[in-house]
């Protein structure tokens, strides 16, 4: 497997790290003008989904993870594993477990296509689109006429996912959500 | 081969905001009969710095067989040496590499102002950086505080008078680091950049730098008799916006600091640079004494106009330049 120095490091790059592999979030990189150079290297353990910040010296590197990203649409839940189907036309199916699912639980929709990402042929992680479409199945009456900026209120999504909403939305409006920070992004319909 | 790129990052108001910048400066200096002088950005020597790599290209045509040649990290040598030719007070804006810099405070070419006083002490010349600060951010008066203490203050340590033990267990306690080192100098730096620079938001000026980051200022005791190197930054908004230095004038001093750099770069197993011979001959016919600073005009222009990444502020940046 290749081996990928800090000057390579980018969001998403997925390394080997402790033995787990690892996706990386985020890498800053910090130098006094003067100084040593340091990558601040903010990384989600892939297996655990846990994420940690870590310094390496400008220069270190790290073995890539042999890990392989598909697009699969998800399937149905069976209480104890997420069902997803390959989107190639082989019909072929995967199960993933909790842990693998966790992260995306909030944006779970049947016939959407999310990316899997799987080491030593099992799904341990599953990644929405950047934006999913879903309906209010809960909030306060809209204001009708208020499409005015300011107001927010909460609002319950078809997964369970509590969102931060404008105030004309209403039950059964369906919203368009970004799944990276899980805001509220605009109302697709009525 | 994908050309989507081929847009600048800048929008046309901050090409204005950047002109506007530089027309300041240039006022600024032309008020105070600063000269400004334009020295080559190709040398066939490069600076020792341990923390510096320099871009390497070849020169043809200059009389001699194809050469290895440098770009400037810095225009402080050719400063230096129109400096000992009795140029008086200078000042450049010079286009500047430093290899493998790229983030979001980081671009490995960028512009550097650099101006040089003679006669000045490091105190004047912090006086006059809080001027052109004032004038082209609005910046507030910075405080002045030694390097022991912000150490003492944000961390509760004096860096001056610590272990490497010491110095690794605090780095430890505080981050998560993936390597080790015996070099003192690289967990102060460790935590002088992840624990107190980001904390530092009003305007500060650092001073009296351990005499092991003095780099090309000179030494002096402080008043608790401590061995410290004459040179300060100013950081603003958690940056680094510019370093000065009292300027070592010693020729023998600065050799012997060149020899130590190589030397510390051949058993690290870094690249071997040639020396400046003459900067060093000009420092021998006599450099005046002098105070000396650098700023990054892109980071002055950054927070001139709120960005928050160097990105926004370059027309091209080095991936789409």
């Amino acid at each position: 497997m290749a081996t990928y120095s800090t000057s390579e490091f980018k969001s998403g790059l997925k390394i080997m790290l402790d033995g787990d592999p690892c996706s990386i979030i985020e890498n800053e990189f910090v130098k006094p003008g003067k100084g040593q150079a340091f990558n601040r290297v903010k990384i989600r353990n892939l297996i655990n989904g846990r994420v940690l910040e870590r310094t390496f010296k400008s220069g270190e590197s790290l073995e890539g993870a042999d890990v392989q990203e598909t697009d699969m649409e998800y399937l149905y839940a069976d209480g104890e594993f997420w069902h997803f189907m390959k989107t190639d036309g082989s019909f072929e199916q995967v199960a993933a477990d909790k842990s693998a699912v966790e992260g995306a639980l909030n944006w779970m929709k049947e016939q959407d296509i999310y990316t899997i990402i799987s080491w030593n042929e099992s799904p341990i992680s599953v990644a929405p689109a950047n934006f999913v479409e879903l309906e209010v199945t809960d909030t306060d009456p809209g204001l009708k006429g208020d499409t005015a900026q300011g107001g927010t209120k909460p609002a319950t999504l078809s997964t369970g996912a509590q969102v931060k909403v404008p105030l004309f939305i209403e039950i059964g409006d369906i919203l368009r959500i970004d799944t990276r920070t899980g805001e509220y992004q605009n109302r697709v319909k009525q | 081969m994908d050309h989507q790129n081929w847009q600048p990052t800048t929008d046309k108001r901050m090409l204005e905001a950047r002109a506007a910048l530089l027309g300041q400066i240039r006022r600024f200096f032309q008020d105070r009969q600063v000269l400004e002088v334009d020295t080559p950005i190709l040398s066939t020597a490069a600076g020792t710095d341990l923390a510096l790599d320099p871009l390497l290209t070849t020169l043809q045509g200059s009389g001699s067989k194809p050469q290895s040649c440098y770009l400037q990290t810095s225009p402080e040598f050719a400063m230096k040496r129109l400096l000992a030719s009795g140029s008086g007070p200078i000042y450049q804006l010079a286009k500047s590499f430093r290899n493998g810099e790229a983030g979001k405070k980081h671009n490995p070419e960028f512009t550097m102002l650099e101006w040089y006083r003679p006669g000045y002490s490091l105190s004047q010349l912090m006086d006059e950086v809080e001027e052109l600060t004032s004038l082209l951010l609005g910046l507030d008066k910075a405080e002045r505080l030694t390097y022991s203490e912000l150490f003492l203050r944000h961390l509760g340590i004096d860096p001056l008078a610590s272990s490497l033990a010491a110095l690794k267990q605090l780095a430890r306690a505080k981050l998560e680091v993936s390597f080790d080192s015996d070099d003192p100098d690289q967990w102060l730096d460790l935590l002088f950049s992840h624990c107190i620079e980001p904390k530092l938001q009003t305007p500060v000026f650092i001073i009296q730098y351990p005499p092991s980051q003095a780099a090309l200022a000179k030494l002096a005791e402080n008043e608790q008799g401590q061995l410290v190197a004459l040179r300060f930054e100013l950081v603003a908004q958690g940056m680094e916006l510019a370093n000065g230095y009292d300027e070592l004038t010693d020729p023998k001093e600065q050799r012997q600091r060149f020899e130590r750099d190589l030397s510390v770069r051949h058993s690290a197993g870094l690249a071997q640079y040639p020396l400046d011979e003459n900067f060093i001959a000009a420092l021998a016919h006599g450099l005046p004494d002098c105070a000396g600073v650098a700023m990054g005009v892109d980071r002055l222009l950054m927070l001139k106009t709120g960005s928050n990444t160097i990105r926004e502020v370059i027309s091209f940046p080095a991936d789409i330049a």
